[in-house]
């Protein structure tokens, strides 16, 4: 652990990886996408609209992942006082919120030709959709003050709570759902999976993985440039 | 240490009493708001008994939501919080004596004004016992759980509207249970799990709400 | 657990102050991603009393919270008659009183009121009155507090030092509002609780009057505008 501790070191880490990972995260969404959208059958009941899912599946995979991540990140920075920690769980927030709205959308639009309408109260998009809003949350705490030490330390908290909470909601809300699921509806479930949706969707999803990892490397690296900025600032200030 | 902690229960109690109209002030939100519903919804009376026990919950929530800076936010800004920190009680244990005053000055009379809104929204009779025992049991947990919220947010830029926006989510679980267990006592479905499930909602936010919001205060003294 | 903590000090004047001995070492804080000061040392005895001197911005107040418990040092430790401070936080905190800038005064409770709840929070019951007396707010026992003047506000806050004993006392900028006459009440409490073994931090640019305080000077330790974060590693 105490190795990655120190920047230099894991910037130097980072700078080799994030060529790699870049490069695969391009190779393997296209990959996906064209398994996916060019040689995997429409299936037989939704038709093409069911391409949406190579989209949607995965995206929802990770906004639950870099959830996961934000609340491990926190309680690494809580219990270790990792400045590494703090500054992985803050530049994943945006992503992961970004993955969540991709799924929203991509849900959105897969429910109009199949229920007629953009938005349905489904189950899953509706924890989905509360689990944008804690997202929402994540970051405007961490945002919410003058001194981003404090505001780090405050996320870190609420990133614990909302990932204590988040199986208490998704519990509730398909509970909810039991009670109010009208008959005539479709689920919104992935259809049972053919190899040949199989491959474009693990694609997509390993591409999405290295996305995430990708961007990561990029904001830790501007964070710290800003960190070293702000710090040149007071050398300066101090002449 | 239980005679300090009925100190400072007894203490919140009176600067709330003293303060005078908050607790009023909260309620009159709950009222003025639920009745605001039939202007905007219409009067058809079986469409208000339709909505009426998510009218009430949601509206108690957002009032709850309303009065949380009462719990941290005066003793922040004047010194208190840091004398309490220092105490020799366990911050935990303060966290709990802050929260069950909020809770009487807050909770207990949304509760007590909840069956006339429940007349005015023409919720069905079977209800009324289940809504007042739902709100008995769930009013605390939002109080917990605001809490949180209130001690994540001392010292930040726009914390009133911050803490809407970090304590509503959370309170989805209440809200869902809440409704259902009412729901379940008009058409005769059962509250029993549904109480339950509010009282394990109670239970767990005990301690990890206490926990939550004294590590909150710890680190908003930095 | 109160006797137990003061196993080693030894026993002077009326209960529960106990003289011990209140050390810090290569103690270094941080605030925001500044380094305020490092390699930071101080020592106090049993009936000692330390003066905190150094320009603003050289870190008085985050010492004085540093030794109180509500800053966690970046580096080095703190004894409390020998004992790290760390291992038990609470029994430390337990023994001290800490001052700061705000009063913690509400201002719709009477003084005693007041008085009596950081009393009560501390496990300590009456005395209200002749704690009251010694800081000379006899007279405003039972007027609410938003009718009292800075200096009483001040005084009131001060008079917790006398209603709770406390064997460390942590004063910031105690004598900023107050009189003449309220300074010297103040400087005789001091003098009388070093007299039963107590000991005093405050930071202060009042001359007090002690007479054979130590001070430290702030800005010897201070690493102006050098910057914290993995500061070595950046």
């Amino acid at each position: 652990m105490q190795r990655f501790a120190n920047p230099t070191r894991f910037m130097r880490m980072a700078n080799a990886v994030l060529p790699w990972c870049a490069a695969l995260t391009v190779v393997l969404i296209a990959a996906g996408l064209y398994l996916g959208l060019v040689r995997s059958p429409a299936d037989y009941q939704q038709g093409e609209t069911v391409r949406i899912m190579y989209v949607h599946v995965p995206s929802a995979w990770m906004a639950l992942f870099i959830y996961a991540s934000i609340a491990m990140a926190s309680a690494t920075a809580l219990i270790w006082k990792h400045p590494l920690a703090d500054l992985i769980a803050r530049a994943s927030a945006p992503v992961g919120a970004g993955f969540t709205l991709i799924c929203l959308i991509t849900g959105s639009l897969w429910g109009k030709p199949m229920w007629g309408t953009w938005w349905v109260w489904d189950a899953r998009l509706t924890s989905v959709l509360i689990l944008f809003f804690l997202y929402l949350g994540y970051i405007a705490l961490n945002n919410a003050f003058d001194d981003p030490t404090r505001g780090a330390r405050a996320a870190a908290v609420l990133a614990l709570v909302g990932a204590v909470n988040l199986p208490i909601i998704k519990f509730s809300v398909d509970w909810w759902n039991t009670l109010h699921q009208p008959a005539s509806l479709t689920r919104l479930d992935a259809p049972a999976i053919h190899s040949s949706m199989l491959w474009p969707l693990l694609a997509m999803a390993v591409g999405f993985t290295l996305f995430y990892v990708t961007v990561l490397i990029f904001r830790l690296r501007s964070e710290i440039v800003a960190a070293k900025i702000r710090n040149l600032r007071l050398v300066q200030i101090g002449g | 240490m239980t005679a300090a902690l009925r100190q400072l229960v007894l203490r919140d109690l009176r600067l709330a009493l003293r303060q005078g109209a908050d607790a009023v002030m909260v309620v009159m939100f709950f009222v003025i708001t639920v009745s605001l519903f039939p202007l905007g919804i219409g009067p058809e009376l079986n469409v208000l008994a339709r909505i009426s026990a998510g009218v009430i919950w949601v509206t108690a929530l957002l009032a709850t939501m309303l009065s949380l800076d009462r719990i941290f936010q005066h003793d922040y800004e004047d010194g208190s919080l840091e004398l309490m920190i220092l105490a020799p009680v366990p911050l935990e244990a303060v966290v709990l004596a802050k929260v069950a005053a909020h809770w009487l000055v807050t909770g207990l009379p949304l509760i007590v004004a909840a069956p006339l809104l429940a007349v005015l929204m023409n919720m069905p009779a079977e209800g009324f016992a289940t809504l007042l025992v739902a709100m008995l049991l769930g009013t605390p947990t939002s109080s917990l759980i605001g809490a949180v919220g209130a001690a994540l947010t001392l010292g930040a830029r726009r914390g009133g509207v911050l803490v809407s926006l970090l304590v509503l989510p959370l309170y989805v679980p209440l809200l869902i249970f809440g409704v259902a267990a009412v729901d379940g006592a008009i058409t005769g479905l059962g509250v029993r799990p549904h109480l339950l499930i509010l009282g394990a909602m109670l239970a767990a936010a005990l301690p990890l709400a206490t926990w939550a919001a004294a590590a909150a205060l710890r680190q908003s003294q930095t | 657990m109160r006797a137990l903590c003061y196993i080693g000090g030894r026993f002077q004047g009326e209960p529960g102050i106990m003289s011990q001995s209140f050390s810090g070492h290569d103690l270094t804080c941080i605030r925001g991603e500044r380094v305020v000061f490092a390699g930071l040392g101080f020592e106090v005895a049993a009936g000692g009393a330390l003066i905190l001197t150094g320009p603003n911005g050289s870190g008085k107040s985050s010492l004085l919270r540093l030794m109180a418990g509500l800053l966690q040092p970046e580096a080095g430790e703190m004894r409390r008659d020998g004992a790290d401070v760390a291992d038990d936080p609470a029994v430390h905190r337990s023994s001290l009183h800490y001052v700061g800038h705000k009063d913690a005064v509400k201002p719709v409770l009477s003084a005693a009121e007041n008085l009596a709840f950081w009393a009560a929070m501390r496990g300590a019951a009456g005395a209200i009155e002749t704690s009251l007396d010694a800081l000379g707010l006899e007279r405003l026992a039972d007027v609410p507090a938003r009718f009292l003047s800075a200096g009483e506000t001040r005084r009131l806050s001060l008079a917790r030092l006398v209603a709770s004993p406390a064997p460390l006392w942590l004063l910031d900028e105690p004598t900023v509002v107050l009189d003449a006459r309220a300074v010297r009440l103040l400087a005789g409490l001091i003098a009388r609780h070093r007299a039963e073994g107590g000991m005093v931090v405050a930071a202060t640019h009042t001359e007090l009057g002690l007479g054979d305080e130590t001070r430290l000077e702030l800005a010897d330790f201070a690493r102006p505008h050098q910057p914290a974060l993995g500061a070595a590693a950046l």
